[in-house]
């Protein structure tokens, strides 16, 4: 009954954000990012449940935009060029994890954002390759083979993202439910306890920030072919800041979270500078104070607690 | 559910709830408007209305607040002439500061929800190279109206974008070739510039032309501080131990104002002369720290005291009405901003007059731009084939005088358009190559500052 419950959830809100592009075609690109940018925080979400924070999980999402930006100038295909995309971010998680995954907390955060520091100085630095701050441009991506015109492109692109997002958050609901996920949670309580139950803390940890990775490089990927242009800002740190940010704002209770948040944040920078272009920051951060202030559950937990509520009326 | 009884508390507060509900979606909803798509048939409409990004945060503020304030003053004068064609028109201002998928949303946003005519975008030019393939895309005419690449019409052709100024290459060429007559025996030359794609791209531009005017200069050093750095004493202290003839800066905004005050205090002026391409944006806030006998540039022929506009008139009141509205001399962005607007003005009347008093589709518009000619502040600039403007370029050298409390250029150098633009069809970096040192000769005489 909950499980038909859920699933009818979920088709809901795709077809709320379906409906939501189609009346309003500006917002489907935002709704595009968001859920791009959504998928990067799921990432984010997971390591949160271990207790860990990064700061530099911008990195994979801009090591995939970027390897979207080089590979589309060979092979323009989109349902090619986002597996890879995303795996080459799986693999560059792995081999980052394999170091940071021995450090927890303050060192763990630090770590994460020194490399994607050291990324964003490598793209602004590689001049002759990258374009520095300008950016590269990407060409227009096919879609199975198919040339599509940009309105169907769009289409395609929040589709696909919505697709990503449901898929990963299915994933990561089983992940967390299976004894490796329990086990993350066992890393923020007490790590030692876990380790005399023979579970290597490490591993766990490791394989939670791959898969988080891969989550990454799949936004990143979105990101880039919706933007179709990178730059080294995609990087930097404040661009991971933004993850961890949005992750606060939507709450880390449940895997819709990271979604919510994603769209709330999007959706509030928008229109904050649409209404104010002079202190739309003010707003934002207004916003974030509000919830840390008044709903420190994020926007999944002040849901929950409206619905609680109701319930017990 | 709750119940409806007004003197149930929790039924008030649902209400209330509603109501602001009702208040927010009212808000939202205004927003959501869906904007208006693409004319076939062209009708007058009952404002022209201008999207218009620009910096409003971050260290370019320096440029896109004065470009915003420009614009709010021309729009007014336009407004109070009775618009274009009878049409009133409103600026829509968007900020760049966020980076460039941020922008990429605003562009939608001012095309699809807001229903722009026109944009003028931007500053930054990774924001120019993401949203010119966006315009033909959305078929929204675009006018370029400050950022520097000169990648944009070398790489590719675009129908609805244009640029009504010009780019990094005559900006910095035109440095050059001033640098090369006024002090034609310099044999070493240092660069400091920040370290993005414009210090990159802008030394790139230099040396290149330099290696084909000059071969055999030194290059003594080349430093790229970091963007935004405050603190540049090793570069000094290197600078001051190498001795360079010449140091070569096209860093701006407060990076250059720290590096200018740093090397004023550190005596490094007297050793080196400076060619600082950007400089006439900073003068006002450095003031007479910047000595007198160094090159200064403008990126176009911008400067309130031009040797011989166009129109003398029209610079000295724009220059009056601004610095009484802003208390502030108008710098570059101003003129640029000025240019866009002008542009704007020459382009509609011109597609009308096509249309013999019709109003113009978007693509008549576009069309309009290409091979535009119209008035700038100081001369004029004709937009080319390729959507590329053809603007003059002024250098001018530091010179100390007691009615102004800052520097102001004397020596000034004009340098037209054609002459240092790099031609339809060609790319910077190999046309630079074929220049020949004789073009030096070529060049219009120096006109003193006339106190």
């Amino acid at each position: 009954m909950r499980r038909a419950g859920e699933v009818l959830l979920v088709l809901l809100a795709a077809a709320l954000v379906l409906v939501v592009a189609w009346t309003v075609p500006w917002l489907r690109f935002v709704l595009t990012i968001a859920l791009a940018k959504g998928l990067a925080v799921l990432g984010i979400l997971l390591l949160l449940r271990a207790g860990q924070v990064s700061f530099g999980h911008a990195l994979y999402l801009a090591f995939a935009a970027y390897a979207i930006a080089f590979g589309a100038a060979r092979v323009p295909e989109t349902l090619l060029l986002l597996p890879l995309a995303a795996i080459g971010a799986a693999l560059l998680g792995l081999l980052v994890g394999l170091f940071v995954v021995r450090y927890r907390e303050i060192f763990f955060g630090m770590l994460n954002l020194a490399l994607s520091m050291v990324f964003y100085s490598l793209l602004e630095k590689f001049y002759s390759i990258t374009h520095g701050t300008d950016g590269i441009r990407l060409p227009p991506t096919t879609f199975a083979g198919q040339v599509l015109d940009p309105e169907t492109q769009g289409w395609a692109m929040l589709c696909l993202a919505l697709l990503l997002s449901i898929l990963f958050a299915v994933l990561v609901r089983i992940y967390l439910a299976s004894p490796i996920g329990q086990a993350l949670a066992g890393i923020k309580t007490r790590e030692a306890r876990l380790e005399f139950m023979g579970i290597s803390g490490r591993r766990v940890l490791l394989s939670a920030y791959v898969l988080s990775t891969l989550m990454a490089g799949c936004g990143g990927a979105v990101l880039a072919m919706t933007t179709r242009h990178v730059t080294p800002a995609l990087s930097y740190w404040t661009a991971s800041g933004e993850l961890v940010f949005i992750a606060i704002l939507g709450g880390s209770g449940s895997v819709a979270g990271p979604f919510l948040g994603a769209v709330a944040y999007e959706l509030t920078r928008v229109y904050a500078a649409a209404l104010v272009a002079d202190a739309w920051q003010m707003v934002l951060g207004a916003v974030l104070l509000l919830v840390i202030l008044f709903a420190p559950g994020g926007l999944w937990g002040m849901g929950r607690a409206l619905v609680g509520r109701r319930r017990q009326a | 559910m709750t119940s409806e009884n007004p003197g149930n508390p929790a039924g008030r507060a649902a209400g209330l709830i509603t109501r602001r509900a009702t208040l927010g979606a009212a808000m939202a909803g205004s927003l959501l408007l869906p904007g208006r798509q693409t004319q076939a048939q062209a009708a007058k409409p009952a404002e022209i209305k201008v999207g218009i990004a620009t910096y409003l945060s971050g260290p370019a503020s320096v440029f896109g607040v004065p470009g915003r304030q420009a614009a709010e003053m021309l729009f007014d004068e336009i407004n109070e002439a009775g618009g274009i064609g009878g049409v009133r028109v409103r600026p829509i201002f968007v900020d760049e500061g966020p980076g460039v998928d941020h922008f990429v949303g605003e562009y939608r946003r001012l095309v699809q929800s807001e229903g722009v005519h026109l944009l003028f975008a931007a500053i930054s030019s990774a924001d120019c190279l993401a949203c010119t393939p966006l315009a033909d895309e959305l078929k929204r005419p675009t006018l370029l109206w400050d950022c520097g690449t000169q990648r944009i019409f070398e790489d590719n052709r675009f129908e609805y974008s244009f640029r009504t100024q010009a780019n990094a290459t005559p900006e910095i060429l035109s440095a050059l070739l001033y640098l090369l007559r006024a002090k034609p025996d310099f044999r070493s030359i240092a660069v400091v510039n920040q370290d993005y794609a414009w210090g990159r791209d802008s030394w790139e531009i230099f040396r290149t032309g330099m290696q084909a005017l000059k071969p055999g200069v030194r290059i003594a050093a080349e430093l790229f501080p970091r963007f935004g750095a405050t603190d540049y004493s090793t570069e000094i202290t290197r600078l001051l131990a190498l001795r360079p003839d010449v140091v070569l800066s096209t860093t701006w905004g407060g990076d250059l104002d720290a590096f200018i005050r740093q090397s004023s205090d550190r005596r490094l002026f007297e050793r080196s002369t400076f060619v600082l391409p950007l400089a006439e944006s900073s003068l006002e806030r450095v003031g007479k720290a910047l000595p007198a006998g160094h090159i200064i540039g403008a990126r176009g022929d911008h400067w309130f005291l031009h040797p011989n506009p166009r129109d003398q008139a029209l610079l000295a009141r724009f220059t009056d009405n601004f610095r009484k509205r802003f208390n502030a001399y108008p710098i570059y962005p101003c003129h640029h901003m000025a240019q866009a607007v002008f542009a704007m003005k020459a382009g509609y009347e011109k597609a009308m007059a096509a249309k013999n008093g019709g109003w113009p589709t978007d693509a008549e518009l576009a069309g309009a731009f290409r091979g535009l000619e119209f008035p700038s502040l100081t001369s004029s600039v004709r937009i080319r084939e390729d959507g590329q403007g053809l603007e003059n370029q002024i250098i001018g050298t530091s010179h100390h005088t007691d009615k102004y409390p800052f520097p102001v250029m004397t020596d000034m150098v004009v340098f037209p358009a054609e002459m240092v633009t790099t031609p339809v069809g060609q790319k910077s970096t190999d046309w630079l190559k074929t220049l020949k040192p004789d073009i030096v000769q070529g060049l219009p005489q120096p006109v003193a500052y006339r106190p």
